[in-house]
């Protein structure tokens, strides 16, 4: 192997240049930090590095080796062959951010059918082409609401992830905003409605809910919210998991003014929780105060139809310090097989995935609550996630589950003191009725 | 002669569409949110979809066609072994919350992958969390406060930079809420020091810095700016984006750096995917250690590896479970292939190729090179010269690249260069390609203007009116 071909005409070269070594073209660096060698093993070959990496790749257990029910906003979805294969292709994934719109017309108008399809399913007017991950993408959207409208609060549900609120704190750091909590109903698991019409007022900048929620459950008192949202004359955001978007409304539908979520599920695999696909949408009156990349239609010099990077004004590498955000890189790949895997699935294929999520998770829920120890924690109508709350210590009922082959549910009480011995279990597409069986029988045994 | 696939591919939603199923709403969901019209997905078939997309990709060019020299993007070549392993099952398929037990493959990885950063930075500890460079350049920011707040000094709301910074230095520091300081460069085109030393206080938080910096120049005087960082209270950022200048021959953690960042999506060539998913791991000394996000990984006495969420002065998650693992994978591969041996010699060869790039150009008399001769992994060329005589512009001489089946430098950046073009070969390009590079660049300036104004022209669309696409603001199939 030679990642580096001019290796054996080093010599050469540098005496075609006029220099005698290689150390000729570091004398700008201090003597005193140069290095002598690093402290690293030599170079493997490329048999012996896939040797080295079938070794490590034996001491993980994949989806195939256990059965796994876990919940918290990331779960195994099906890729189609079509999406592994587009993404494979190397124009698509060795190319770099398209700034020579002439040489990039492929991926630039990939990445225009992505902010389509996208603005389709929340029934937002634009999307991004991209941020990070859901997480991030609530702290853009929290920052893009305080430029907005300049108010220095921002609500979100006491029951969001607590890896996204920490997320969102640190957004939210450089802005002097208070951050808000929203309590949920312990008997429904939705957000506690009059908890928010109390404590909204003129000086909030936005207020996020999620739909599903952190706890699987729809909040489907939405234009509720959105009238209470609307009259204090804040932003209303919406956080999806976009999957459940062929069986429930887009958000657009009631109101939203931005749309969030993780677009992981839309055709990429879990990839032990990164890459990611953080979506970003909008109505077009914030269009630019949107952050990251905008893809727009534009034409040629002969008026043909092309596309390029637009509205670079609101970029860091126009604007820098005025910029409407910092990023740079996204997550261009991962939309790319967003675009592969709903146009393969199409509007059918993809309505009925959503509701094979929905049924799945409503059948597994039924199984279990019906095992004496376990009972459905909430009773609002829920997605491809709920709680179950346990008898027994959740951490014992999930190690002997470990030892049957079964990853359990996702253990909860740590963030909410009031849902003790619960689980949040999930399940979708790729679980069978066997699956749901074995869990079944195992959790009676545990 | 180079020329690029042309089709003139119609959108998804212009295809005909297979005949739509009714949607059946779900009864359980209330009214208020149970979608009751259907999607406007798109039903083609799966012909349709691969033909599509893969006629799509023929009209893109990537690193896999041919060099693709932008500078302070480090766009070396991907070895496929890397893609291959991070694609298998073993990898792809965990679940962030699965039982450490059964994830002692990656967890292991990531414990030694965070060790060898260290040693190639010169650093204490590193956090894979960061997506990407602007995304550890703000963990760098949060960092510094956290440093600054624990040690009561949290008063130091500046941030200093220099003109030649990358924009997403600004823009990061901004959005934690730093007040921007720009020091001008000296005629060398290096740090002023004594522009430094006037904007240097007590309400200094950080000095950013990348080395070499977006001129290609190594920032000779790097001590000496250290100590004076240090001296005023303040803590030394690298931006390592022009990391693959140094590796194995000078470390940021031996110059002074406190917190760095590294583009695995350009040092440790894995592919940059049109954007993303890149990632941006920080670096820092013993000193800041305890403010890194979490969770930070263990080894135990017998092997085993463990999470630590139990961090108290953390400054808690950047982003959701633990940064772009399936990039860490690709990277981790990529030094485990290269060793200390192949690392140095990434670096030495980069060197060799742009230098030698450079000096072809220069004795050509057709660009200019402002500022200190001396250049690292990239350097910038001028095209005023071009400007005056025949009135071409950097923008044109990138355009009629692409003619020549050449993916153009960066261009008019960084921005105290006049109609910059900034040229970074690596070290993954043949002599000949660089050859052919430097032809093409001579030639294009002996070119009659009209030629070069006009092009592309072998591309799959001409030249795109940008100006126009920002004025009609067309960003999905429902606008046209």
């Amino acid at each position: 192997m030679n990642l580096i071909p001019n290796s054996c005409l080093k010599d050469f070269m540098l005496k075609d240049i006029g220099l005698n070594k290689i150390d000729d073209l570091f004398l700008d660096i201090p003597k005193s930090i140069k290095v002598k060698e690093l402290n690293l093993p030599l170079g493997l070959s490329q048999q012996e590095t896939e040797k080295k990496l079938r070794k490590i790749a034996c001491k993980n257990q994949s989806f195939n080796d256990i059965l796994c029910f876990l919940g918290g906003g990331i779960k195994p979805h099906y890729v189609p062959a079509v999406v592994k294969s587009v993404i494979s292709r190397a124009e698509f994934f060795t190319a770099y951010t398209p700034y020579q719109c002439e040489a990039s017309q492929g991926f630039l108008q990939a990445m225009f059918e992505y902010q389509s399809l996208i603005s389709e399913l929340t029934g937002m007017d634009v999307a991004n082409a991209s941020l990070y991950d859901g997480a991030t993408a609530l702290g853009e959207a929290a920052l893009m609401s305080i430029r907005v409208n300049g108010r220095k609060k921002f609500v979100i549900p006491r029951n969001i992830s607590w890896e996204k609120k920490s997320v969102l704190r640190n957004y939210l750091k450089g802005s002097n905003v208070d951050l808000v909590e929203i309590p949920f109903d312990i008997k429904t698991g939705k957000i506690d409605l009059d908890y928010l019409k109390k404590n909204i007022d003129e000086n909030i900048s936005g207020v996020y809910i999620e739909n599903p929620n952190f706890f699987g459950v729809f909040e489907d008192d939405v234009d509720k919210i959105s009238q209470i949202v609307k009259n204090a004359g804040s932003l209303f955001i919406v956080g999806i998991d976009p999957i459940s978007l062929g069986i429930a409304k887009s958000p657009g539908e009631y109101g939203a003014d931005i749309v969030i979520g993780e677009g992981r599920a839309l055709g990429n695999f879990m990839d032990f929780g990164g890459s990611s696909l953080g979506i970003f949408s909008c109505k077009k009156d914030f269009v630019r105060q949107i952050p990251g990349r905008l893809i727009g239609l534009a034409e040629d010099k002969n008026g043909k139809r092309a596309f390029c990077m637009t509205l670079q004004t609101r970029e860091q590498h126009i604007r820098r310090g005025k910029a409407t955000s910092n990023i740079c890189t996204n997550e261009g790949l991962c939309a790319i097989a967003a675009v592969s895997f709903l146009s393969t699935l199409g509007g059918d294929g993809f309505e009925n995935l959503s509701k094979v999520n929905f049924e799945n998770a409503q059948r597994l829920a039924g199984k279990i609550k019906s095992v004496s120890g376990y009972k459905l924690m909430f009773s609002g109508v829920h997605f491809n996630e709920f709680v179950i709350k346990c008898d027994k210590d959740t951490d014992i009922i999930n190690k002997k589950l470990l030892k049957k082959g079964i990853q359990g549910g996702l253990v909860i009480d740590n963030w909410f003191e009031e849902l003790n011995n619960c689980m949040l279990f999930g399940t979708t597409e790729m679980h069978s009725e066997s699956d749901f069986d074995a869990l079944v029988s195992a959790l009676k045994e545990v | 002669m180079y020329r690029s696939a042309v089709y003139d591919e119609p959108l998804f939603s212009e295809m005909i569409s297979c005949a739509k199923g009714k949607l059946k709403p779900v009864d359980l969901l209330k009214n208020t949110i149970k979608r009751t019209t259907k999607l406007n997905i798109p039903d083609v078939d799966e012909t349709q979809v691969v033909r599509h997309l893969h006629r799509l990709s023929q009209m893109n060019y990537c690193i896999d066609s041919g060099i693709y020299p932008l500078g302070s993007c480090t766009m070396k070549y991907n070895p496929k072994i890397c893609e291959h392993i991070a694609t298998w099952e073993k990898f792809v398929c965990t679940h962030p919350y699965q039982d450490i037990s059964t994830i002692q493959g990656n967890l292991k990885i990531m414990f030694e992958f965070e060790k060898m950063l260290c040693e190639i930075a010169g650093m204490d500890s590193f956090s894979l969390q960061p997506a990407a460079g602007a995304h550890g350049e703000f963990l760098g920011m949060l960092l510094t406060q956290a440093y600054h707040q624990c040690n009561d000094d949290g008063k130091r709301n500046e941030v200093i930079l220099p003109d030649t910074s990358h924009g997403t230095n600004p823009a990061s520091a901004t959005m934690a809420g730093y007040k921007l300081i720009e020091i001008p460069s000296t005629n060398n085109g290096t740090v002023d020091l004594d522009y430094l030393e006037k904007a240097l206080s007590d309400k200094t938080a950080c000095f950013m810095l990348t080395n070499p910096n977006t001129l290609g120049i190594f920032e000779s005087d790097i001590l000496e700016i250290s100590k004076m960082v240090h001296d005023a209270g303040a803590l030394l950022y690298y931006d390592g984006a022009n990391m693959n200048a140094i590796m194995g021959i000078a470390r940021p953690g031996d110059m002074g750096f406190d917190i760095v960042h590294l583009n695995l999506h350009k040092t440790f060539a894995t592919p940059h995917g049109g954007g993303g998913p890149g990632s941006g791991p920080v670096g820092v000394k013993t000193s800041l250690e305890k403010f890194l996000p979490i969770p930070r990984i263990k080894k135990t006495k017998d092997g085993y590896y463990e999470f630590d969420y139990d961090v108290a002065e953390s400054v808690g998650k950047i982003k959701e479970f633990f940064g772009n693992f399936s990039v860490i994978l690709k990277a981790y591969i990529y030094i485990s292939m290269m060793g200390r041996d192949g690392l140095k010699e990434a670096s030495e060869i980069a060197v060799l190729n742009s230098n030698y790039m450079k000096k072809k150009i220069l004795d050509s008399k057709r660009y200019t090179m402002p500022y200190k001769d001396i250049r690292k992994h990239e350097f910038v060329l001028s095209c005023e010269k071009l400007l005056h005589e025949k009135q071409i512009r950097a923008m044109d001489v990138a355009k009629r690249l692409l003619d020549y089946g050449l993916h153009p430098p960066t261009i008019y950046f960084p921005l105290i260069v006049k109609e910059a073009l900034m040229i970074e070969p690596t070290e993954t390009e043949s002599k000949d390609y660089l050859d052919k590079y430097v032809d093409a660049l001579i030639k294009i300036a002996d070119e009659d203007s009209e030629i070069v104004k006009n092009a592309p022209n072998n591309t799959s669309v001409k030249r795109v009116d940008e100006v126009g696409a920002t004025k009609n603001q067309i960003l999905t199939w429902k606008m046209i």
